[in-house]
């Protein structure tokens, strides 16, 4: 057999480590991409436009546990019978999948406003989508650094 | 066991915005952990909670593996007649439950 040159050799060890490297990511959950996010709020606005703005999204800009992180989402304006918040979507970004919550409001919320605890698997990004009654969507979105994530290398 | 905390303002003043907190103990198992021996766990969450206020619902949420273990939710309404409101918890494995609070409107 030839001596591999170093371009062959170069090639044979890329490839290697690409095979060793399939079992690895195989064995954990897939985490949720960017582009799942699209996806799921897709699903829920359809081809409407999404407006920045009108949304509040309270979350710690760096949590400790990504087990219990507490959420708070508002909408400005009154909730009148004419004029409400119908639902409120929150997505994430890299946990093993886009959706966190859907809350159905209606004109006799009073105030336009969910709090919750929610899971983070990574440092990433929350988006919180709201439907109003006109059938106009606003959102905002908020970027989470987490030092202890949820899920991660959790053997029971 | 499962068991819920409810917290409504026990009267209000017709017409004042007062705010309901809910949480019920729950594992809220997400599906994506494995055991030791590396099996997935199976998925054991609440899917939706409801609330209604004299029979009418005032608010219903979907709920996924990323709410946090004992989902809490907190939220708003207008008091308007005295009564009562019903919560409704359902989850996966046949999970149901209910609780429920009373409130006087002056």
């Amino acid at each position: 057999m030839a001596v591999p040159t170093r371009r062959k050799f170069l090639r044979l060890t890329g490839q290697a480590t690409i095979a060793g490297m399939v079992p690895i990511v195989s064995l954990r959950p897939l985490g949720a991409t960017p582009a799942m996010l699209a996806s799921a709020i897709r699903n829920v606005v359809g081809e409407a436009p999404v407006r920045t703005g009108k949304v509040k999204l309270d979350i710690p800009p760096l949590v400790e546990n990504g087990n219990v992180v507490p959420m708070t989402v508002s909408v400005a304006g009154a909730m009148t019978a004419d004029d409400h918040v119908r639902s409120i979507h929150v997505f994430n970004e890299k946990n093993p999948q886009p959706n966190i919550g859907n809350f159905y409001l209606g004109p006799y919320a009073g105030r336009a406003q969910v709090s919750t605890r929610i899971r983070l698997a990574d440092s990433q990004k929350v988006v919180a989508i709201a439907h109003l009654s006109d059938g106009s969507f606003w959102s905002a979105s908020a970027d989470i650094v987490v030092t202890l994530a949820a899920c991660d290398g959790e053997l029971i | 066991m499962a068991a819920a905390l409810i917290n409504v303002p026990a009267r209000a003043k017709r017409g004042d915005i007062i705010e309901i907190k809910t949480l019920m103990s729950h594992i809220m198992e997400t599906g994506y952990r494995r055991t030791a021996a590396g099996d997935l766990v199976t998925r054991d969450i609440v899917t939706s909670f409801t609330c209604r206020y004299n029979g009418k619902e005032i608010f219903r949420a979907d709920l996924f593996p990323a709410v946090a273990a004992n989902p809490f939710l907190s939220f708003f309404t207008v008091a308007q007649d005295s009564g009562k409101f019903e919560f409704e918890w359902i989850g996966d494995r046949g999970f149901s439950e209910t609780a429920s609070a009373s409130i006087t409107v002056e």
